[in-house]
């Protein structure tokens, strides 16, 4: 019996030639992740520990992304907690000025590469499997103990595989294939497993829309989600800097809990309507429903191949007056590179801001909190009751192309409903990396 | 360090499917750890009037993919610092599950009797065996026996005493 992805990678930490779903491990890990919210619980618990020290410094990274810049007095004092502490143990940490959204600045500074294992403090951690890496979004107690131990426990998961078949149509993107997969198989369709996107239509995807579709893993309750590397995505660990020596993909008699084949060619762009991510529907047609707010970026979409997409929608137009538009690059590199290509210009033309990379809006910790009875199109990837602000706000979660044109009409639309075409120059140049933003 | 658990019992709070942490501790109130401060905000989002009306040893019954969402370790902090005893659900998502072994909540994976337990009946659970008891109907029932490594991990207290006695072995 052969092994899938998800087996094999955790068989290589744990001195093994095989692992079986169900089994439980102590695999070691390649990098432990949290952000300032996580971490300080991590760091308290951590310091709790007798004689503990951390097991390599290189191997932990901060990432202060969720509340900063600091919002308010408490967080500015959970930010600083977290810095001494990086400070006084010397992990790797990221703040104000070099920080990015983490799952957009660990894979763009060459820190996750195929083959790891990285244990986040962070629910979207399972975006790594873009990379080929068994990214896993654990708890702060659980970033302690990996701290310590340089290891975690595991249940291995069983793996489920969707195959993606047929030819994107015009502005359909790894979101737009993310959200239709957790609307066929459901919030809780991949629950402990691993998910495995596979097919020509994976094939033929750039590195953002990977990284898109492996963040979402986790709306669909999988561990990670996993994309077997190929050659775009050592093109873009190279790139970066990463190793490309652990080239993990599944065997062809691999046992999976279930396997889906679906024929892509004729869907449409998708918009996930409140309050879960399972409830999607095509973006055209939705029309009446007006909205208050966009937000185009977040570790969702915040690549750079995710901010051209938006700019060639709003190039030389204005979003409606009712609709205040969000625009939040996932890195510093990829903010720059938005300058450069006179991105930025754009979107601020089009009456736009553009805001240093963070978590903020997603989960209603500021920059872009919803009021009562507010609406927002957001490119992030949770739409829970609550989730940007008031209990009774909605959010509706669409690819960057979809919350670009919903800007512009004030109301859910496809670009195509507003009569702008996908140029194929934006398609070559979203084709050639998750950015090409300046590394080193 | 391990003490065995005793007795759960406590009033039944009964929520429906798919609660996620943000409804258990939506991230408005994140911006501190510490536990008596997340707990008056705790449940919030799904019902305002529990935080003011959960009493200690009160038992947390839910649907399906209980804690899902956020990875938010100050969910289950926030549950144990308002007194919840523990938490009987028809499924728990994943890393919800992970947190609440670490730190020693009581969960129980129960489909019977997550769904037949009512809002406000007195629910008693035995957590060696599994078995629970809703002493208003009589009805009784048994969860899903955890795998033996969960079992080892409860026994030490959870995560912190297992890394401890690691951390002890390697010295």
């Amino acid at each position: 019996m052969g092994q899938t992805i998800a087996e094999k990678i955790l068989a290589a930490h744990c001195d093994r030639e095989t692992v079986r779903p169900g089994e439980f491990i102590n695999a070691r890990v390649d990098l432990v992740l949290a952000s300032e919210l996580s971490g300080i619980v991590a760091l308290r618990e951590f310091e709790r520990f007798a004689n503990a020290r951390i097991f390599d410094p290189r191997k932990v990274v901060f990432v202060f992304d969720h509340f900063t810049p600091n919002k308010d007095i408490d967080s500015a004092e959970i930010v600083r907690e977290c810095r001494e502490f990086a400070l006084r143990t010397g992990i790797r940490y990221y703040d104000v000025g070099r920080v990015g959204i983490q799952h957009v600045l660990l894979p763009e500074q060459g820190l996750v590469s195929p083959g790891d294992i990285v244990a986040g403090a962070d629910s979207h951690t399972c975006t790594y499997g873009a990379l080929g890496a068994f990214g896993t979004g654990v708890g702060s107690t659980d970033a302690a103990a990996a701290m310590a131990l340089g290891e975690i426990w595991l249940k291995v998961p069983p793996s489920t595989k969707i195959i993606f078949r047929g030819r994107l149509r015009p502005w359909v993107s790894g979101k737009d294939l993310a959200l239709y997969a957790i609307g066929r198989i459901g919030v809780d369709g991949a629950r402990y497993q691993a998910l495995e996107f596979a097919g020509e239509v994976i094939e033929g995807l750039d590195m953002a829309g990977r990284l898109t579709m492996a963040n979402m893993a986790i709306e669909a309750g999988a561990k990670t989600g996993l994309i077997a590397p190929d050659a775009t995505t050592t093109e873009f660990v190279r790139r970066a800097g990463g190793r490309t020596d652990r080239l993990f993909t599944s065997d062809p008699d691999a046992d999976y809990a279930a396997v889906y084949e679906w024929d892509v060619s004729d869907l449409e762009p998708q918009v996930a309507a409140p309050f879960l991510p399972e409830n999607t529907q095509d973006a055209a047609g939705m029309g009446d429903i007006d909205i208050h707010q966009v937000v185009i970026g977040m570790c969702t979409n915040g690549n750079l191949a995710d901010l051209r997409q938006a700019a060639h929608v709003l190039k030389g137009r204005k979003t409606h007056p009712r609709v205040r538009t969000i625009i939040i690059p996932g890195s510093q590199a990829v903010y720059l590179a938005a300058v450069r290509e006179g991105l930025v210009e754009t979107f601020i033309e089009a009456e736009c801001v553009v805001s240093t990379p963070t978590c903020g809006p997603c989960l209603g910790g500021h920059m872009g909190v919803l009021a009562s009875g507010e609406r927002c199109v957001s490119t992030s990837n949770r739409n829970f009751r609550g989730r940007m602000g008031h209990i009774q706000s909605e959010v509706y979660l669409a690819s960057p192309a979809v919350a670009a044109a919903s800007a512009i009409s004030g109301h859910i639309s496809s670009p195509t409903e507003l009569g702008i075409a996908e140029s194929d120059d934006w398609g070559v140049a979203a084709l050639s990396g998750a950015g090409e933003v300046a590394h080193g | 360090m391990a003490k065995p658990l005793g007795r759960l019992q406590g009033r039944a709070w009964k929520f429906g499917d798919h609660i996620d942490t943000d409804a258990i501790i939506p991230a408005r109130h994140c911006n501190t750890a510490d536990p008596a401060r997340l707990a008056e905000h705790c449940m919030e989002d799904a019902d305002p009037s529990f935080a003011g009306r959960v009493a200690p040893g009160d038992i947390v019954v839910a649907g399906i993919n209980f804690g899902c969402g956020s990875s938010r370790e100050v969910a289950p902090i926030a549950l144990q610092a308002s007194g919840v005893a523990g938490v009987v659900a028809v499924s728990f998502a994943r890393i919800f599950f992970r947190n609440a072994i670490n730190l020693g909540l009581p969960i129980f994976e129960c489909p019977a009797a997550a769904t037949a337990i009512a809002d406000g009946d007195t629910v008693a659970i035995e957590p060696a065996s599994g078995v629970i008891h809703d002493l208003t109907t009589g009805a009784t029932y048994q969860a899903e026996p955890f795998p033996e490594f969960l079992l080892q991990l409860m026994a030490l207290g959870g995560l912190h005493s297992y890394v401890q006695a690691r951390l002890a072995a390697h010295e």
